[in-house]
């Protein structure tokens, strides 16, 4: 057997030994940058609320959950009700971010599947979503009292996921918090 | 009723795959004739099967059966009925049977056309085609079931993405996938060759049209794949390195490189045990490709389903099959290593071997910067993307060489060719691209910039050799040339012609964004762009804003364009359709970006010089490939096909 032979067969070994490896990175749970920062800055007016503008200073105090949404994302619609769901469970208010929507659409979207949302930021440009380094929708982040991002999920909340990962780690942070 | 029926089918066609694998292989081993004769019947078989549940699921997308959970995600009553047949291969769970269908159409194809073959190595190709067939009905039927139903079922369908919804998907995957799918063929012959220890010309001779009929199918797939994006994602760019685009584009440059190196083989019967690793190698990569789309190992805009278990599969199958095939390669493949000659660098066989190793480092180059990011990851380097300039810079300078090669290959003759030859056949070439490539883009599209006309001076020696070499063949006499050299012509002329349409593309389309309200008008490169104004029109199943656009050259109008932006019905996306005005040494290309207030849009207009060229180029190739094809000597019968390697050499040597 000569070595050259042998070559191929190594290469491919190597090559399968990565991809096994690379199969167990989940590539939507990303190593943010933004993990334990401060949440980035914002000012944005809000839609269906009382109150006129949110900032990121409202997001300090207690625990917050940061859900980026909007009307034309079909994923936003599969997570809706686990959205609605952890509020319940674990008494977080969800602040929605409707990112780069027209106001009618959201509030329409909004009539026909249920407000979820303690209060929601209107981003029509996106831009408060690019500072939050929203790469698709939907995107959730945990915002601790402090209003440092603790976690975040790339992508609709699977039940698993809310279980496992999601709540634990809201509840950790409001027992810190207290 | 119909969906069971399909499901059933495939169910059925996996036990004839498994016969057709099982029964030869051991035939084989004991060689036992009754059981060679299994393959073709069971082929055809599985064939038969196939269509029917590809029929089956066609229909329930054609009857918008939504009870199907495939057809309900994929499908909507409003689709027109051609986008919902094509929505058959418009995701995971459809586009697998597609490969599995295209699996058993190639096979029936060997089984029909295997009668001139010895029935061993007709068999053994069969039996490891079934075998890959195998490997993928198991993974449908247990992960990805197309068949599956809903209870209750929907009223109505989630719709099939907005970005299929193009007359690409109708042609697109199918080419693409004929191309994957058929280097099984040559993949399958090349594990017959290391189990029976043969690799004569009979062995060339038919692994040969086969090889290049995948090539042709692939080189199509990937000529469409590029001018679909080009359309339909509004950015005006035809290449992204995207991935997925990648995993199409690295099996087509090891299948170049097998279609090179198998005429060497048949025509000097060296280079044995490399031809054999590179149809190996080829299959690899298309299940490679696979293994990426489907697996969500890689994030990119053509990889929807991320499912682990899936993953896994993909790749336990990949390691089987490849592991397998290169085990039995590092065991079997010293036996065609006996009796290796010298290979003259001035010969044709020296310059095969030339234009091998460009194209073979291109690929490993491209595989290098897909993989990379799952690399560095592993590494502990952080998450990375890996760009068009890195493939840029890999890229360019392998490609360079390769096409200066191309116009020797038609003047290099085998075993050795003087110099002097050379020069006396090249020197009215070379100046013919010479001054063509300077007066191309110069009066074109006004430039003497040193990339562009070297792209220029090489897209014309590749074109102007090709037909030196036709030319000088038939001067004066009506012969009907060699249909493979005809092939050979059209495919190096190709190439040229994309190489011009690249350079010129890169270095001199302008873009510009405005903003325009309806009456206001722009200029770009010598064009006026009048913007009438929008209008509201109802598609089947969209919603759209139609704008109307007039482009004016010196006052005078050459063309309206309609770009629009559609929102579609059952998921709300939002879609962008550019309005192109094609032309042979230019294309306008205006996108509808945003509506901004009043009536004012955000506009984006490209030029696009020479980008028909690109295309035009791809499908000039596989033009090529398919006059290659009808060469007459493939459809020699068997007395001739058996002639043993031994005395071709033979041949050889003594002429030298």
């Amino acid at each position: 057997m000569r070595w050259r032979l042998v070559l191929p067969i190594v290469i491919v070994f190597a090559l399968i030994v990565l991809l096994g490896y690379g199969l167990t990175r989940r590539p939507d749970i990303l190593p943010s940058a933004f993990i334990d920062k401060p949440a980035p800055a914002f000012d944005l007016p809000t839609l269906a609320s009382d109150r006129d503008r949110i900032t990121v200073d409202d997001l300090k105090g207690r625990v917050t959950l940061v859900n980026v949404w909007a009307s034309w994302c079909v994923a936003c619609r599969a997570e809706h009700e686990l959205i609605t769901a952890v509020s319940r469970r674990t008494g977080v208010p969800v602040v929605g971010l409707n990112y780069k929507d027209t106001e009618a659409d959201a509030l329409r979207w909004l009539g026909r599947y249920g407000n979820p949302f303690a209060v929601v930021a209107f981003d029509p440009s996106g831009a408060t979503g690019i500072d939050w380094g929203v790469s698709a929708v939907p995107e959730t982040f945990v915002v601790d009292a402090q209003g440092i991002i603790r976690y975040k999920v790339v992508g609709p909340i699977t039940r698993e996921e809310m279980n496992a990962s999601l709540i634990p780690k809201l509840e950790q942070l409001k027992a810190k918090g207290s | 009723m119909i969906p069971e029926i399909g499901h059933f089918a495939l169910i059925l066609a996996l036990g004839l795959a498994t016969l057709q694998t099982v029964l030869p292989m051991y035939g084989i081993w004991r060689s036992r004739s009754d059981c060679l004769a299994v393959a073709a019947p069971a082929a055809i078989g599985q064939f038969v099967m196939m269509g029917i549940a590809f029929v089956a699921l066609g229909f329930a997308f054609y009857a918008n059966d939504f009870s199907v959970a495939y057809v309900a995600a994929n499908s909507n009553t409003q689709l027109p009925w051609f986008y919902r047949l094509s929505a058959i291969w418009g995701a995971h769970e459809g586009s697998l049977l597609l490969w599995m269908m295209l699996l058993a159409g190639w096979s029936l194809a060997v089984a029909l056309a295997s009668r001139t073959l010895p029935r061993d190595v007709a068999s053994c190709v069969l039996a490891v085609m079934g075998a890959v067939s195998v490997g993928f009905l198991l993974f449908t039927l247990f992960t990805s079931n197309p068949f599956e139903r809903q209870f209750p079922a929907p009223m109505e369908g989630r719709d099939l993405n907005p970005l299929l919804q193009d007359p690409g998907l109708v042609v697109h995957p199918p080419m693409l996938y004929m191309g994957y799918v058929g280097f099984a063929v040559a993949f399958a012959f090349a594990i017959t060759a290391l189990i029976t220890g043969r690799v004569d010309s009979a062995w060339t001779r038919w692994t040969r049209p086969w090889t290049t009929a995948a090539w042709m199918f692939l080189t199509i797939g990937v000529t469409l794949g590029s001018w679909w994006a080009y359309k339909e994602l509004g950015w005006g760019g035809w290449w992204f390195w995207d991935p997925v685009e990648n995993a199409s584009f690295m099996p087509w440059l090891v299948g170049t490189a097998l279609i090179h190196s198998l005429a060497v083989t048949e025509k000097r019967g060296i280079f044995k045990s490399w031809t054999v690793l590179l149809a190996i190698t080829a299959f690899a990569l298309s299940l490679l490709g696979t293994f990426l789309v489907r697996s969500g190992v890689l994030i990119s805009v053509h990889a929807f389903a991320t499912d682990p278990t899936r993953g896994i599969y993909i790749l336990t199958f990949f390691a089987v099959v490849v592991g397998g095939s290169l085990l039995l390669y590092a065991l079997r493949a010293a036996q065609f290593e006996a009796g290796r000659e010298p290979v003259a660098a001035l010969s044709r066989e020296g310059l095969l071997l030339l234009n091998n190793i460009f194209l073979v480092v291109a690929a490993a180059g491209v595989l290098l910067g897909t993989l990379y990011p799952i690399l560095a990851d592993s590494l502990g380097m952080g998450r990375i993307s890996v760009g068009p300039p890195y493939f840029n810079k890999v890229f360019i300078p392998l490609t360079v060489p390769l096409v200066v090669l191309i116009g020797a290959a038609a003047v290099m003759a085998w075993k050795r060719t003087r110099a002097d030859v050379l020069r006396s056949r090249l020197w009215v070439p070379l100046i013919v691209s010479i001054v063509a490539g300077v007066a191309l883009p110069l009066f074109t599209v006004g430039t003497t910039a040193v990339a562009a006309v070297a792209g220029c001076v090489l897209g014309c020696w590749a074109i102007v050799t090709a037909f030196e070499d036709i030319l000088r063949r038939s001067r004066g006499r009506r012969v009907m040339l060699p249909r493979n050299v005809v092939g050979m012509a059209l495919a190096h002329a190709g190439v040229g012609i994309f190489v011009i349409g690249v350079s010129l593309v890169s270095g001199f389309g302008g873009e510009h964004d405005v903003r325009l309200a309806p009456g206001q008008s722009t200029e770009m490169v010598g064009y006026e762009f009048t913007f009438l104004g929008t209008r509201h029109v109802d598609g089947p199943n969209f919603v759209a804003e139609i704008g109307d656009f007039i482009v004016r050259e010196d006052g005078r109008q050459i063309a309206e364009l309609f770009p629009s932006k559609r929102r579609y019905n059952a998921g709300g996306q939002s879609m962008t359709e550019a309005g192109i005005d094609v032309g042979i040494t230019r294309d306008i290309y205006v996108s509808l970006g945003e509506p901004l207030s009043g009536d004012a849009w955000s506009v984006r207009i490209y030029h696009r010089p020479f980008v028909r060229w690109i295309w035009a180029g791809g499908f000039i190739s596989a033009l090529g490939g398919l006059i290659a094809l009808t060469d007459k000597r493939y459809r020699r019968r068997r007395a001739t096909a058996d002639k043993p390697v031994a005395t071709d050499r033979g041949l050889t040597t003594a002429s030298a």
